[in-house]
């Protein structure tokens, strides 16, 4: 448990290490090419410092902000309020925000920097589609993840994620300024285009790096919420007839994004369970294990 | 003098080792507590909806009044019973029992079953029964906790001198144990 929540803040502080390194060394590349190495190295130390500050605050809101979450009331959820208060008594939890999105496939995700600024969303197929037992069995399962600490590593992911992406965009426009141009006579060779180059290598790098982030949230964490999830409760088949229901639905969770995928209980994306020729590829870029054998594993329980 | 320096390093660590043992204890034990005070929260939570459950039943089912009655007596009878675990244990079993029967008269009245505030009574008493649970289950995971602690090395060798004894875990009664039937 303590080691659990232990290994969570060194990983932060490792994704966020690398988050900044990357960036510093992208400034440094380009700088290099252009000429002004230092200038650029600086301006990349502070744009990847700030992110990384505004990550740490702010990130939970723009995770939420992003999946279209608002805030629940407590007349009208009532029965959703009153599932998280008691599973917060089990876990000697403060009881954290409460959010839905009005989505019409279940899903859920926990978010924030630790248990005190927190926060749970779930979906309005979520709450339509399971019933009592199966709902606290979710909802145990996204405390389980804020009472380990997950939220942390995986909320800062979302906005480094976000800022690689926008840098690999912004890639692309490097890519076409001047060296996508018809070259008129008296230009400069197109081949001598540096920042082609940068913005091409950081295209192909960007989503690699946004990958790998993801991946430090470890799919193992999905399994270790769901036995966090079952001491809560008590009542593993809750959890499992949740899944199994989360299983046989195939509707894409819309308002999931790249950033946010890794968030979420159930792997919000198409390609899961995908057979065909690019099976294995999905396979490997995963957010989640497969639901079949998380089920396995909570029937031994 | 390298003796005396050695005697120092001794001693600085098993202050150290005193200090660390009691703040560990000194925070489970207050947990503990805090939890004990959590279910009789909830506990006084539970009996304060049941006067406005009875009245809104009222409304539809007056004549039920055998029902309603032993709601109200076994409500009654919790808070007059002795502030313990065992003397409420039985208590809040036989109120649970009532409760049931309650919540089953909405079966014969469809009236009943349709009202907004009779659904949300229930929907709160249900959710309180489970956070009456949820709190002993944390209860006993505090008491668990500390006892760990206490027993473990190297806080089993200061324990005694501390003063901090083993605490006991809540143990449902035996009729608590057996789940309440439903008569109609």
């Amino acid at each position: 448990m303590f080691e659990l929540i232990r290994s969570n803040k060194r990983r932060s502080v490792a994704l966020v290490a690398c988050f900044m390194l990357f960036i510093v060394l992208v400034g440094a590349a380009i700088g290099a090419l252009v000429g002004n190495g230092i200038a650029f190295t600086l301006v990349a130390l502070v744009f990847s410092g700030s992110v990384a500050f505004y990550s740490y605050w702010r990130a939970d809101k723009i995770a939420l902000k992003i999946s279209r979450a608002e805030p629940a009331s407590e007349i009208q959820y009532q029965r959703l309020h009153n599932i998280v208060e008691g599973l917060c008594i089990a876990a000697g939890l403060p009881k954290p925000g409460v959010y839905v999105i009005d989505d019409p496939a279940p899903n859920a995700f926990a978010t924030g920097r630790n248990p005190e600024h927190a926060a749970i969303a779930v979906t309005s197929g979520l709450l339509e589609m399971l019933n009592r037992v199966e709902l606290e069995g979710v909802i145990a399962h996204e405390l389980g993840h804020i009472k380990n600490y997950d939220i942390l590593v995986s909320t800062l992911a979302v906005t480094m994620v976000g800022a690689v992406a926008l840098l690999a965009d912004g890639a692309i426009r490097l890519m076409w300024w001047n060296g996508g141009r018809v070259s008129r006579s008296g230009d400069r060779s197109n081949g001598n285009n540096p920042l082609a180059y940068a913005g091409f290598a950081l295209l192909i790098l960007s989503p690699i790096i946004a990958k790998a982030m993801q991946a430090a949230v470890s799919r193992s964490r999905e399994t270790l919420a769901d036995v966090t999830a079952c001491q809560l409760t008590r009542y593993p088949p809750g959890l499992i007839s949740a899944l199994e229901k989360l299983k046989e639905d195939t509707t894409v969770t819309h308002s999931a994004s790249m950033a946010t995928a890794h968030l979420w209980i159930e792997q919000p994306m198409s390609g899961v369970g995908d057979n065909g020729k690019l099976g294995g590829i999905h396979k490997m870029f995963d957010t989640h294990p497969p639901l079949d054998e998380r089920i396995a594993l909570l029937r031994e329980l | 003098m390298v003796i005396l320096v050695i005697v120092i390093v001794i001693a600085v660590v098993v202050l150290a080792l005193v200090i660390g043992a009691y703040n560990g204890l000194i925070r489970r034990r207050n947990q503990i507590e805090n939890a004990w005070s959590q279910i009789d929260v909830q506990l006084k939570r539970r009996l304060d909806l049941i006067p406005n459950l009875v009245e809104t039943v009222k409304g539809y089912a007056a004549h039920e009044s055998e029902t309603l009655e032993a709601v109200i007596n076994a409500r009654n009878a919790s808070i007059a019973a002795p502030d313990t675990p065992d003397g409420q244990a039985g208590a809040n079993n036989m109120l649970t029992g009532a409760l049931g029967k309650l919540f089953a008269l909405g079966e014969a009245y469809p009236d009943l079953k349709a009202n907004q505030s009779f659904l949300q009574l229930q929907e709160e008493l249900t959710a309180t029964e489970g956070r009456v649970a949820y709190s002993r289950q944390f209860y006993n995971d505090s008491v668990l906790d500390y006892n760990n602690k206490l027993e473990q090395f190297p806080t089993v060798f200061f324990a005694n001198a501390l003063k901090f004894d083993r605490r006991e875990y809540f143990q449902a009664e035996e009729a608590a144990r057996t789940v309440p039937s439903i008569e109609f």
